[in-house]
């Protein structure tokens, strides 16, 4: 996909003339073997968890200290070099997809853990840890850090909160979010701003919000505060069969209405079920139409009183067969499954396209009849895992890549998933960001006016748009694109529709 | 289409939109109004009045979603009643200013003020989903959405939480909501400030399942919230471990009130009392010991909010807060000053600069309310 301007021979005289001026001014600010420059060293930086779109950067800069980082910046900025930060690369939506024309910035030098404060529980860390060392570092203490997205052993603290990462979890702990106090950051000039502080809040407008998750398009993020959370003393999960996803998602909502906040929900469908029983052997109702998974953690007591609390509810709203984990080998064996999600449909189809929309809880059922539809009108496949507790599904389209028109298809199913999602008041991306991959459904999701006011947000941290260009917020000209697109196609009937 | 709660040819809306439109034509400056509850915070108010009256009533409530939508103008009263009603409530509990009922859900996320339980539950921003706003070229935008987990685009709605305004009008907006606990109990017992300080930090790191704390004058008193059996079992270790007893319950619902209003004697005598000296809110963390500063003191938030009674000149306040890392601003004083918040870093002026311009270029909304430049 780099090779587009290899027809060119001028565009590609410029771009070798344009890499050895940015080598050679990045060269003044870096020690030797913190730059790569060559295909074969940076061909591993050509793409990140979304391996579908890949493009070579003109440059990999490997920064080891803050300073470092603001020269780069700067000197990036003086160029007018696009800058691409990357952390371990775990990303799904295409976030740190490089830029043809320039620098990926690798933070994963930036790797040490500053100090843990037991006592005010607090751990400050540089953006390349990882989320899983910090739960690492902070155990002695009896704390751990919340969020726990499912790549938490690779994934780094810089990238989730790039991307406002969420995790199993985070129905009772929340997102990246609610558990970061302060952020230390580069601005594109390479001048040092906190958002937040250590305190409970700051002076002036709540930057904080902003910057987590906006994709590394406003400020580079060198180092985190986080908020760490004491290790419950127990966690026990049930383990609930239903006789059809109508019952399983209504057994959710009476969940919640029972004023229960679940250390996590997580429900599957029989055909996400067959595939996970298929590699882990967990044990899991394969006669079930949908099963949920109904954590509770705390204290013994907390724990006991809230099981017994979720067990009638369950039982009451019809649950088929209903176990409770008697220790914790057994709740890790009822989670096995669900962890193991991905790699199970990896096992039953040559590829796979998650998804990742948000919903109502109470458009669930409505929601999986109309995915059902669909995979009868594009003719594939579609096992489904969702975080039930705040309606975020991760519908997994399965096709065969070497096949063009399965490609496509699934292109046109994960669009009408996404643009469904949006109709019925989710949103497009609920915690793998929009990176290149939903730039379309952002159009959908999104007013002409609404797209232009973020673009000239990040204008305002970021004038000459050299942060992650090209990212997130799709222009205006991207989106009549695909406006016509449709339009043609008759699949977006409400394109112009005005919303308040 | 989603979240259409107020079609466009709302004759309320447009009246709304015609407003910002001609004050843009003219840049002329608009103070947005609510229910008035909180003109004494912040920078003087200047400009014609933009009513946010007419703008209210809750416009979709589903309690098993745990999100409730309301129009800015909506009195916070009648969203707090509609939750209460299922068992619901604004878990970081706004304070209630001014005559009962006057309040507005839209001021409430423009002041970006939370009560009590700030420190477990998390602050306004934390709660807000989503937003429609008019900016200043007279655009209504939403933002986020009602859903709890939304990364399409930047998180803009959240922005507007304490932004007193300057950014834009909240019209229309989305908050998570919580159950209410099972069980609350408060406890209280007598000792200095440092020993308060001591005691918050050792009751957070046993991961008792404290809700809001309040000390003053001597008194240090506690809250706890959860499972029943978590509270009991949270109230005999405290019991067991100091001198803590059982805060009656007519009188600790009325002590936390007391805090989350500010009709607390603490508030209202300081006053009365010593008229030269104004409220100032001392946001530090939560460890940090008793700070140098003198005058009437009330410590909120295990240690992380502190307010002062003092005439103590600004620059010693801002100081102090700032070497113990954290900041100072002026909550109420008889004089109004035009800084009452600390001041913000050159590099993130210059983004706040840019980020006003980006959403009201004519500079029409709020002007000097968050700071003198803005």
């Amino acid at each position: 996909m780099d090779t587009p301007a290899q027809d060119d021979p001028h565009a590609v005289a410029a771009l070798v003339a344009r890499q050895a001026e940015v080598l050679a001014a990045l060269a003044h600010v870096l020690p030797r073997g913190a730059l790569l420059h060559r295909r074969e060293d940076t061909v591993a930086y050509e793409c990140d968890g979304l391996t579908a779109y890949r493009q070579a950067p003109l440059v990999v800069a490997l920064p080891e200290t803050e300073a470092q980082v603001a020269e780069v910046l700067a000197t990036c900025n003086d160029l007018g070099v696009p800058v691409v930060a990357r952390g371990a690369g775990t990303g799904l939506s295409g976030g740190a997809l490089p830029h043809r024309s320039g620098v990926t910035l690798s933070l994963a030098r930036l790797n040490r853990i500053l100090q843990i404060d037991p006592v005010a529980r607090t751990a400050t860390v540089q953006c390349g840890v990882r989320n899983l060392a910090i739960s690492e570092a902070a155990a002695p203490y009896g704390l751990y850090y919340a969020p726990d997205p499912s790549s938490q052993i690779a994934c780094t603290i810089g990238g989730n909160v790039a991307e406002n990462s969420g995790g199993v979890h985070c129905l009772k702990y929340g997102l990246t979010l609610h558990n970061v106090l302060r952020i230390k950051a580069y601005t594109i000039a390479g001048e040092a701003v906190e958002f937040g502080s250590e305190a409970l809040d700051a002076p002036g407008l709540d930057l904080l919000p902003l910057v987590v998750g906006s994709e590394g398009m406003l400020a580079v993020v060198t180092e985190v505060t986080v908020r760490l959370t004491p290790s419950p003393q127990l966690a026990r999960c049930i383990m609930a069969s239903f006789d059809s996803i109508e019952t399983a998602g209504a057994a959710v909502a009476h969940i919640i209405a029972a004023g229960i906040i679940p250390a996590g929900l997580e429900l599957m469908d029989r055909p996400m079920v067959a595939a996970v029983e298929d590699f882990v052997h967990a044990g899991y109702d394969l006669r079930a139409a949908a099963i949920l998974l109904c954590e509770s953690d705390g204290t013994i007591e907390e724990v006991g009183e809230e099981i017994e609390r979720m067990r009638n509810v369950l039982e009451r709203a019809g649950a088929t067969k209903l176990e409770v984990s008697a220790d914790e080998a057994q709740r890790l064996r009822f989670w096995s499954g669900r962890k193991n999600a991905f790699p199970a449909s990896g096992r039953i189809s040559p590829d796979y396209m998650c998804m990742d929309s948000t919903i109502p809880r109470r458009h669930l059922a409505h929601m999986l009849r109309a995915i059902e539809l669909m995979e009868k009108k594009y003719g594939l496949r579609c096992a489904n895992v969702f975080h039930a507790g705040d309606g975020n599904l991760h519908p997994l389209i399965l096709f065969d890549a070497n096949d063009a028109d399965q490609l496509h298809r699934c292109e046109l199913f994960g669009a009408d998933i996404l643009e469904t999602s949006v109709r019925i008041g989710g949103t497009v991306t609920g915690e793998h960001g929009v990176g290149v991959e939903k730039l379309n459904s952002m159009c959908v999701q999104f007013s002409s006016s609404e797209r232009e006011q973020m673009l000239a947000i990040k204008r305002a941290f970021d004038p000459a748009e050299l942060l992650n260009p090209g990212k997130t917020i799709p222009t205006l000209h991207r989106c009549a694109e695909y406006g016509k697109m449709h339009v043609h196609r008759g699949l977006l009937p409400f394109a112009d529709l005005a919303r308040f | 289409m989603n979240h259409v709660s107020n079609p466009p040819t709302d004759p309320t809306v447009e009246r709304l939109i015609e407003q910002v439109r001609a004050a843009q034509a003219d840049a002329a400056a608009l103070q947005i109004r609510g229910g008035g509850t909180k003109d004494f915070y912040g920078g003087a108010l200047t400009g014609k009045p933009l009513e946010l009256g007419a703008l209210r009533g809750i416009s979709s409530y589903e309690p098993t979603e745990m999100v409730i939508t309301a129009r800015g103008g909506t009195p916070l009263l009648e969203m707090e009643e509609a939750l209460a009603e299922r068992g619901q409530h604004l878990a970081f509990e706004p304070p209630r200013f001014g005559a009962r009922g006057q309040a507005t859900v839209g001021g409430m996320v423009a002041a970006g003020l939370a009560g009590p339980a700030r420190a477990a539950a998390g602050g306004v921003r934390d709660f807000v989903l989503g937003a429609c706003v008019l900016n200043g070229r007279g655009e209504m935008l939403r933002f986020g959405g009602q859903v709890v987990k939304n990364v399409a685009g930047y998180d803009v709605s959240r922005l507007f939480a304490g932004s007193m305004g300057v950014l834009g009008v909240i019209c229309e907006v989305s908050l998570k909501v919580l159950p209410v606990a099972a069980s609350c109990e408060s406890v209280e017992l007598g000792c200095n400030q440092a020993q308060a300080l001591r005691l918050l930090q050792s009751w957070t790191r046993a991961a008792l399942p404290i809700n809001a704390s309040g000390w003053c004058a001597g008194i240090l008193r506690a809250r706890l919230c959860g499972a029943a059996t978590a509270v009991r079992s949270a109230l005999q270790r405290l019991k067991n471990e100091s001198a803590a007893g059982l805060l009656e319950q007519d009188l600790a619902q009325g002590y936390w009130a007391g805090l989350r209003d500010q009709t607390d004697k603490f508030f209202v005598a300081g006053n009365d009392g010593t008229p030269q000296a104004s409220l100032w809110r001392v946001s530090v963390p939560a460890t940090c010991p008793p700070l140098d500063l003198s005058g009437q003191i009330l410590i909120e938030w295990g240690g992380a909010q502190r307010w002062y009674w003092t005439d103590a000149p600004a620059e010693r306040l801002r100081d102090v807060a700032a070497r113990a890392g954290g900041h100072a601003s002026v909550f109420r004083s008889q004089a109004r000053t035009t800084d009452f918040l600390t001041p913000v870093s050159a590099p993130l002026e210059r983004i706040h600069r840019a980020l006003k311009q980006s959403l009201d270029p004519a500079g029409i909304f709020n002007r000097g309310r968050l700071y003198p430049w803005m």
